[in-house]
């Protein structure tokens, strides 16, 4: 627990140090959603279409996040500096997925409220509870499939490319429940209901995701 | 040993692959709505169900290996998934064939079953590339019995989500097997055994043509010789 | 019952080490004994294996074959036992550039348990003669105060044993002063290049391509 905490508090000075992934995450949300205003040739998207763009952005944001998850680590050995410490290793992985979950939650407050400004269609005031509920679950799924798939591709030569490649297929079950439970809430005659059902789902995605991940990211580590 | 029992094995197969091609030829009945077209289904449907099979096979393999680092299971790991992945292409293929024969599209987002097995066959063709993309061999092998336990553990996942996700606008053949009337039930079992026989067969020839060569190497080695091995992606 | 006279349990006891990469042997038949307090220096040509000896013994990699044991814990089962005695100088600093050096150091403190962590950290930088510059990012550092802070880290929890890859290499000599009497009291294993760098040890291993090799003709 304490080697948990030491390590979240240096992933946090360190992205505070070097503004490595929340900018960037930020900023290439903004953008996409300028980007898709042009693209899909409306002022304003509702519903399902609505749901779509703003899942895709944060999906495509978050492997740009990534991406840059162990790149520090990877530099003047510093891993190696923590692999020697007498810590359960699992703890890497703990701290590692806490960080990402605070930088994506760090993402969402910009891009969500960006998003209802220069998209979204309905003034959907009443949809941001249920929103809350999805971005809660669904960043519990981005952050412990991401850490995971960070961790296998960093160290290989090609990890722009893996990322991605890995990364998307992964976690398109968070994407179908995510963008399926929130499009009701921006249907344009206003919120409507939330459909539990996905809400279930993410769930267990977290679940089953997070174990597995707990579960073998040792290996990834030792030598 | 690898090499004994293959030429029995492989005759086996041929003749139960051939024998469910006539019976689903010749014995089963024509379907009322597709026509021929729908004989295709004895051939996709056994082949996506082997392919999955061995992704979860590969996962087994993933497992033992992590757990008792015998390079052998990530041997067998490697060339399950490897098979299940040239199986996909058949499922995928096939697929596309019956969709546009029966509904005039080469691929439909409404058919739950294909568009799951798409998103967990783009995933493994990662399989490859990542092993490439890591040149010491043992952290290769972890590397990727991480990956295929993870890839493993997504299937069930991603079939459910999918599922949910679509609606059902047609008539769906695939779920249905319990449905089947018995004729062409038995050319459907047959089939799947057929599948299965052939998966084994190929895992087998696969994994004796592999310890050959590994064994090859070794005792190259062992004469002193120099062996250049260049980057791989296949376990060494 | 039999007295037996109680055998200090050896520093580092190896019988028959092997590490492969792939099919190669980077390791193979190393068999030797250290003693708590004796120093052992290992020689060789590039690529014989002495980083990779080391690393073995720092628990980095897991021996392939034969046995390895540091302070009585065997590795690779006890690994995380002895950690907390073995202190580690490699060639990479393993310091995160864009945290300070005393930032590095709690980190590591804190990740060793060691009791009090911001006074020994101050402690160890006084020792290393970096208390003024603790406050900046490493990244700024030159190379000798970038190794100086790596020293630091590895004695931080007073390590017993302590394995330093080619010091005289990564350490000027006004450096090497500075930090010789943190070195000093403990096991030692120390990889070199420099045949005469023997003549200070108690323990002499040669290695050529992983394998154990008289100090004739060592170089040749």
């Amino acid at each position: 627990m304490s080697a948990v905490k030491a390590l979240l508090r240096k992933e946090l000075r360190l992205e505070l140090r070097t503004f490595e992934a929340i900018p960037a995450m930020t900023l290439f949300s903004i953008i996409t959603f300028v980007v898709f205003h042009f693209a899909l040739q409306q002022d304003t998207v509702e519903g399902s279409l609505a749901s779509g763009v703003l899942w895709v952005t944060l999906l495509f944001a978050s492997m740009l996040g990534t991406n840059r998850l162990f790149v520090a680590d990877t530099e003047d050995g510093a891993m190696d500096g923590l692999l020697l410490a007498p810590i359960d290793r699992t703890a890497l992985y703990v701290a590692k997925a806490i960080a990402f979950l605070t930088f994506l939650t760090a993402l969402e407050i910009v891009a969500v409220p960006a998003f209802y400004l220069l998209l979204l269609g309905p003034a959907a005031g009443d949809a941001i509870p249920g929103l809350l509920a999805i971005l809660a679950l669904a960043n519990l799924g981005i952050a412990a499939a991401g850490t995971l798939v960070a961790g296998l591709a960093t160290q290989t030569r090609s990890r722009d490319l893996l990322v991605p490649l890995l990364g998307l297929p992964l976690l398109l079950p968070v994407i179908i429940a995510a963008s399926k439970a929130t499009a009701p809430l921006f249907a344009a005659g206003g919120a409507e209901a939330l459909p539990g059902r996905w809400l279930a789902v993410l769930g267990l995605y977290d679940l089953v995701f997070g174990l597995l991940a707990l579960a073998v990211f040792d290996f990834l580590l030792e030598d | 040993m690898y090499g004994k029992g293959l030429r029995p094995l492989a005759i086996v197969t041929c003749v139960v692959l051939t024998g469910a091609f006539a019976l689903a030829f010749f014995y089963a009945p024509m379907d009322a709505d597709q026509g021929l077209m729908q004989k295709i289904f004895y051939v996709h449907v056994p082949m996506a169900i082997v392919s999955l099979l061995g992704f979860v096979l590969g996962a087994v393999f993933a497992i033992q290996h992590l757990r008792t680092g015998d390079r052998r299971h990530d041997l067998r790991s490697y060339v399950a998934i490897h098979l299940s992945l040239i199986l996909g292409v058949g499922v995928l293929v096939t697929g596309s064939i019956w969709a546009r024969a029966a509904w005039g599209h080469w691929f439909v987002w409404d058919e739950p079953t294909l568009v799951s097995f798409l998103i967990v066959f783009l995933l493994y063709c990662c399989y490859q590339p990542l092993r490439f993309a890591i040149e010491d061999p043992d952290r290769q092998a972890r590397y990727a019995s991480v990956f295929a336990i993870t890839a493993g553990a997504f299937v069930p996942l991603n079939f459910l989500a999918v599922r949910l996700a679509q609606q059902y606008a047609h008539p769906r053949v695939l779920g249905s097997s319990d449905a089947l009337p018995p004729k062409m039930r038995l050319a459907f079992l047959v089939s799947l055994l057929g599948m299965a026989l052939l998966y084994t067969t190929l895992y087998r020839f696969e994994m004796t043509a592999k310890n050959t060569r590994l064994r090859v190497h070794s005792l190259k080695r062992r004469l002193g010789g120099d062996v250049v091995l260049g980057r791989s992606a296949a376990p060494r | 019952m039999r007295q037996t006279p109680s055998k200090a349990v050896p520093a580092i006891e190896l019988h028959g080490l092997e590490r492969r990469y792939g099919d190669r042997p980077a390791l193979a038949g190393v068999t030797l004994t250290v003693q708590a307090g004796e120093t052992l220096v290992v020689l060789g040509p590039n690529g014989a294996g002495k980083s990779t000896l080391l690393r073995v013994l720092a628990t980095l990699l897991r021996p392939h074959g034969g046995t390895a044991s540091v302070l009585g814990h065997a590795l690779p089962k006890e690994a995380w036992a002895a950690r907390k005695r073995i202190g580690y100088v490699g060639h990479d600093s393993m310091l995160y550039r864009d945290l300070s050096g005393r930032e590095n150091l709690l980190l590591h403190a804190r990740l060793h348990r060691v009791d009090e962590p911001e006074a020994r950290v101050a402690e160890v930088l006084e020792a290393v003669g970096m208390s003024k510059r603790a406050g900046d990012t490493v990244h700024t550092y030159s190379r000798g105060m970038v190794q100086r802070t790596a020293v630091a880290r590895a004695v931080l929890h007073d390590p017993e044993v302590l394995l330093l890859d080619e010091p005289r290499a990564n350490l000027d000599p006004g450096a090497s002063e500075l930090v010789a009497p943190l070195l000093a009291g403990r096991t030692r294993v120390i990889t070199s290049h420099d045949p005469s760098d023997a003549d200070t040890a108690d323990v002499v291993l040669g290695l050529k391509a992983g394998r154990p090799h008289p100090l004739e003709g060592l170089y040749a």
